[in-house]
């Protein structure tokens, strides 16, 4: 009675349910090994001290329609059989395929209902025929995002994304993701304003409410047919900014704290009761193993074939999923793309697993050296260091409201970002560094109180780019 | 160069909107683009001298310093909010025909596809080049711009995809573009697109960055 009181108390007060973390050391947080594994139906056990490659694909140049859908499931049954039967080849622990699907796939649920069929079955024959375990984690993208201004609650969309995730996990979806789009119609243009508090308002305002209303539900159609509520990414905000920054669009720095802002945003689908792994794009995983336990996928060097990042080594530093976050399925001179990556995944998660079977001296060698070859040369990588996620992590859960969390994580990064720049480790242009005391004005402006940052920010936002009651308010 | 026109040229390089504007810290306090414009035009200088030997050439500058990686897009995007409140002074000018634009430049990210981050900016540098812009938004169907180019004889065509996915459609939409004026000149960009792809499909220019479409659209208007 006494904790579903204290449920009931923070859902009412929306507020953070986390208040300490459950890895307080950073040398706990380690690949291979999160205090609250997930088992899956076919025997991976995500963060129980091994590392699984977590191999992402997509269709080459070509349309979907009705004309080219036996092509369209062809690619992905190559796919899935090459990458198989390589890791067999390699002698992979196990693999997860993650099925991320395209607008028709989700518009025509039954179209990314076969394609997790075809691979689902690709899967247990490799299990049967080779003990080879392996999942597919199914998200379907968030089509919400085709109105505008959005609607995150009424929209017509979420019937056949929520038809894809039930009858996808029936066919075989074991952990189900989604990145979704609740505040992007403020983030976009925030972020490229370099606005602070604008993104701070998408994600810990609009943003967590809108998870709380999505997660609700994919939780409870997980639980009905006892499927695993993985985790959703912050792609669409901090890996924009993230990819904007690469681009030299906007400021390092500011890439950095919007990282940091997504922490609460992207919490309260573990909040809704999901348990990892988190998804592979959502680089504030760390801060997500630190404060809640889960397991998580990560990617870095091996994501160049999608997109570019600052965070190739330190990006495995805590991993239990190792991503490459997608390729084409192209012909390389090796062989189709899917599967040379997944060697390339499975050689990385090998070496971290040979640390985790010699012991902790030898993980802590091999973290500190991925950790160290990064952390200095961008602030996105030294935010992303284990000591400064725990830090990080310890000053977002302080606060009372997803406002102060959000508002305290990213003034703890900007002083660690400072510190780092004080002591000359870190060396950054002043066409970066101009922008520091400016985030940081701005964000002592934020009030701790939700409502009071709401009442700040509405005369300054356009009143026709989104709609409060579709975020509950 | 008059001292108006260089202080305007100077309030739109830096993004100074107006006088409360706290933006750029060097400039604070000092008038904006808006009243520099609004004294420019009551001083008798001609409003064609205001957009051409003030305006265009500091969205130049502004465009090549972008291009040169010593400024972000929040720099670049506070000079077109200043170059926008000198075009709310000049709107009269441009209704009456004595300011005439380099032409109409229509844009559009195309069907399947609502990336519109790299499409805003290519469309806010193309009107800082002195064009006026048709933005069709996102998911854009070939009918959309074959209607748009109806409404607007002349006008040349941007199309943007971010999708292996959706890059596709540009396709189409080029091929009846063309079937509707052959003559009509189709641009694109996004991040899967190439020249080899521009050239497979019919269009005439990609543009790997803002500041290339705004250099091909003004040799095309040359």
């Amino acid at each position: 009675m006494k904790l579903c009181a204290l449920v009931f108390w923070w859902q009412k007060h929306n507020i953070m349910k986390y208040k300490s973390l459950i890895i307080n050391n950073p040398e706990d947080l380690m690949f291979g090994i999160a205090p609250k594994p997930v088992k899956t139906r076919r025997g991976l056990e995500i963060g129980g001290g091994q590392v699984y490659a977590e191999l992402n694909f997509t269709l080459p140049i070509m349309s979907i329609n009705e004309g080219t859908l036996k092509e369209v499931y062809n690619h992905y049954r190559e796919i899935a059989e090459g990458a198989l039967e390589h890791a067999v080849h390699l002698n992979s622990k196990g693999v997860v395929l993650e099925f991320e699907t395209l607008l028709e796939m989700t518009k025509t649920p039954s179209i990314g209902v076969e394609i997790v069929k075809i691979m689902n079955d690709i899967c247990e024959e490799y299990y049967q025929k080779h003990g080879l375990a392996s999942e597919i984690r199914l998200t379907p993208n968030d089509l919400r995002e085709f109105e505008r201004p959005a609607l995150q609650r009424t929209s017509k969309f979420l019937e056949p994304m929520v038809e894809l995730f039930e009858r996808g996990m029936m066919a075989g979806g074991d952990l189900l993701s989604i990145e979704s789009t609740g505040g992007k119609e403020v983030s976009d243009e925030a972020l490229m304003m370099c606005d602070v508090k604008g993104v701070l308002f998408a994600l810990a305002v609009l943003g967590v409410r809108d998870m709380q209303f999505l997660w609700g539900k994919i939780v409870s159609l997980a639980n009905k047919h006892g499927k695993i509520a993985a985790g959703d990414s912050a792609c669409g905000f901090a890996n924009t900014a993230m990819v904007l920054a690469e681009k030299k669009y906007i400021p390092k720095v500011f890439a950095a704290m919007v990282r940091v802002i997504s922490v609460v945003r992207s919490i309260v689908a573990m909040e809704q009761g999901a348990v990892g792994p988190d998804k592979d794009c959502g680089y504030e995983g760390p801060f997500l193993k630190a404060i809640t336990g889960i397991p998580i996928s990560m990617e870095g060097k091996t994501s160049a074939c999608a997109h570019f990042s600052p965070l190739g080594n330190i990006a495995s530093a805590c991993a239990d999923l190792w991503s490459n976050e997608s390729v084409q399925n192209i012909k390389l001179l090796s062989g189709m793309a899917p599967t040379a990556y997944l060697e390339q995944l499975e050689y990385d998660a090998r070496l971290m697993n040979e640390a985790l079977r010699a012991g902790k001296m030898h993980c802590s060698i091999l973290q500190q050296l991925l950790v160290s070859s990064d952390i200095y040369t961008d602030p996105q990588a030294l935010i992303l260091a284990p000591e400064n996620v725990i830090r990080i992590s310890k000053a977002i859960v302080k606060g009372d409201s997803y406002v102060a969390n959000a508002r305290d994580g990213a003034l703890t990064a900007l002083d660690i970002i400072e510190e780092a720049l004080l002591s000359g480790k870190m060396k950054l242009p002043e066409m970066e560094t101009s922008f520091l005391p400016i985030f940081r004005d701005d964000l002592n402006s934020i009030p701790d109180s939700e409502n009071d940052f709401i009442a700040m920010m509405l005369p300054m936002l356009d009143p026709g780019k989104f709609i409060l009651s579709e975020y509950g308010l | 160069m008059n001292e108006l026109i260089e202080k305007l040229l100077e309030a739109v390089e830096f993004g100074k909107v107006d006088l409360k504007s706290p933006y750029p810290p060097q400039l604070r306090g000092q008038d904006g683009s808006f009243e520099l414009t609004q004294k420019a035009i009551e001083t008798g200088i001609n409003p064609q001298l205001i957009l051409e030997s003030a305006l265009i050439p500091a969205m130049e500058r502004v465009g090549k310093k972008f291009s040169e990686n010593k400024i972000f897009v929040p720099q670049m995007l506070m000079s077109a909010k200043a170059m926008g409140a000198s075009m709310v002074q000049l709107k009269p000018f441009f209704a009456s025909g004595s300011i005439k634009t380099k032409g109409t430049f229509i844009i559009g990210t195309v069907k399947g596809d609502l990336h519109d981050i790299g499409k805003n900016l290519v469309a806010m540098m193309v009107e800082g080049g002195g064009w006026s812009i048709i933005d069709l938004g996102v998911d854009v169907n070939a009918d959309r711009f074959v209607e748009a180019l109806e409404n607007n004889p002349g006008a040349v065509i941007g199309l943007s995809a971010l999708l292996t996915t959706t890059m596709v459609n540009m396709g189409e939409i080029v091929t009846r573009i063309k079937a509707q004026n052959a003559d009509t000149k189709v641009l694109i960009g996004g991040a899967p697109v190439n020249d080899e792809f521009c050239r497979k499909i019919g269009a005439d220019f990609y543009a790997p960055d803002p500041q290339k479409a705004v250099e091909y659209l003004n040799k095309l208007a040359s």
